[in-house]
């Protein structure tokens, strides 16, 4: 009835086959079976943000996506954004505007902000806000996200914040 | 929380998805984008046997127009809705609305069957297919079902749609040079379920409704089609009228009471959206004024 299914998909750029649980959400799978932590899992129903992972392409919630149903998709995680650069100068911007401070719902934030950044490279700060607005963060206030996001967004355009 | 355990099957035809629903019923659950079944799972709102995972169906994702009708498959996702070129021209409202559906990264799974199936009174889709006179398309073995959307929607997460059948595409009349339409909902925060919310259409004659079809949502088990309309149409809007629509609609809500707003404030703010569309729609700042009568 409930017995594991076989599924095959690339995670970060490497093939991964494994037998999963149908109740299985692809943020424990990612955390649990595959040791990538990197996705935080804070409400499990959707609200929270952080657990936002990409899927072909897309930012998703992984609590809100199960593992069986990525079979034959390509996910990316924190992790394989991080380790190729493609969010290095995103971090430092987090790092430098105090933009996180418990760092929880970080991963999220990043995933969620370079994707506004990938399909707008000069959004402004209603539109930053909107794009995030599904990123909960409990420390910060917002404000500094914010502003990290529009100085990477000003650095990747070559102007002077 | 986690889900509980259930088994998965996803068909990879139409027509295998309809043999399963038939063959489990109530005991099955048509997985589409999972955006509100999945929270549904693990909150333990629902814990069916059976998940059909419907997301290989491609043939359902298909957004097109023919023969004067919009339609907009049922696996077309909330993303592709408010980027489609197609919506833009000839069922604007939809991509106004959209953006206030949840934020991008749930748009990116959220489908359109699955948003209408699930049947929040609180969801903005479910009120523009009111308003824009949608038809729904429901398939089952037994054949095809076309239902107005107004009889789709009969309470609270609760449709016209029977266990064995599947929503496969919503049809919609395309907007033609003389329709105007109105979105706006009020929301705590960006992409919150509204507190009370407005999807309007209008055909305009000269500077009068030829019609007007309102779709409020958020102010009742179900979306609402509010007749007060007819008290706004056919001659030029007096603030007279205005008011008698604005008691009309009062009289036909039902709102329920939450942690959001309690009933008398979700009636005014019905009423200050009925005033806010009728001035926006015929340009007409004086009737905004009557917005806090």
């Amino acid at each position: 009835m409930t017995a594991p299914v076989a599924v095959s998909l690339t995670v970060n750029g490497e093939r991964i086959d494994a037998q999963v649980l149908p109740r299985l959400n692809l943020a424990d799978f990612l955390r649990e079976h595959l040791g990538l932590t990197g996705t935080h899992v804070g409400c499990e129903h959707g609200v929270c943000g952080a657990c936002t992972v990409r899927v072909d392409g897309d930012i998703v919630r992984a609590c809100l996506l199960l593992a069986v149903q990525t079979h034959n998709a390509s996910v990316e995680t924190i992790e394989g954004l991080s380790d190729s650069g493609e969010v290095a100068d995103l971090q430092a911007a987090f790092c430098n505007r105090n933009a996180l401070q418990c760092g929880y719902c970080t991963p999220g934030m990043l995933m969620a902000a370079q994707d506004l950044l990938r399909q707008n490279a000069a959004p402004d700060r209603a539109q930053i806000r909107e794009h995030l607005s599904g990123n909960y963060c409990r420390c910060t206030g917002y404000h500094a996200i914010i502003d990290a996001v529009e100085a990477t967004a000003l650095a990747r355009r070559g102007e002077q914040p | 929380m986690k889900a509980s355990a259930f088994s998965y099957i996803r068909p990879t035809t139409i027509d295998d998805a309809l043999a399963l629903l038939a063959q489990y019923g109530e005991q099955a659950k048509v997985l589409s984008g999972g955006q509100s079944l999945m929270p549904a799972l693990n909150l333990r709102l629902s814990a069916p046997e059976w998940l059909v995972d419907i997301g290989g169906l491609s043939d359902l994702r298909t957004i097109a127009v023919s023969r004067g009708l919009l339609r907009i498959g049922a696996l077309a996702r909330h993303v592709d809705v408010l980027k489609s070129a197609d919506v833009a021209e000839h069922a604007p409202l939809l991509a106004d609305a959209m953006v206030h559906v949840a934020h991008p990264a749930i748009r990116n799974k959220g489908t359109m069957g699955g948003n209408l199936a699930h049947a929040d009174p609180a969801s903005e889709m479910p009120a523009c297919m009111i308003a824009l006179d949608a038809v729904i398309v429901v398939r089952s073995r037994a054949g095809e079902r076309r239902l107005q959307a107004r009889d789709f929607f009969i309470g609270i997460y609760e449709t016209a749609l029977a266990a064995e059948e599947l929503l496969v595409a919503v049809e919609i009349p395309v907007a033609n040079q003389n329709s105007v339409r109105f979105f706006h909902e009020y929301a705590r925060r960006n992409g919150d379920y509204a507190i009370v919310g407005l999807a309007a259409s209008a055909t305009l004659d000269g500077g009068s409704f030829a019609d007007l079809r309102l779709g409020f949502f958020a102010v009742g088990d179900r979306p609402l089609l509010a007749t007060a309309a007819r008290h706004l149409i056919g001659r030029p809007v007096t603030a007279a009228m205005l008011a008698e629509a604005q008691a009309a609609l009062e009289a036909e809500l039902d709102p329920q009471e939450d942690q959001q707003a309690p009933v008398a404030m979700r009636k005014h703010l019905a009423r200050q959206l009925l005033a806010l569309c009728v001035a926006t729609l015929l340009g007409r700042a004086d009737l905004e004024a009557r917005r806090s009568a």
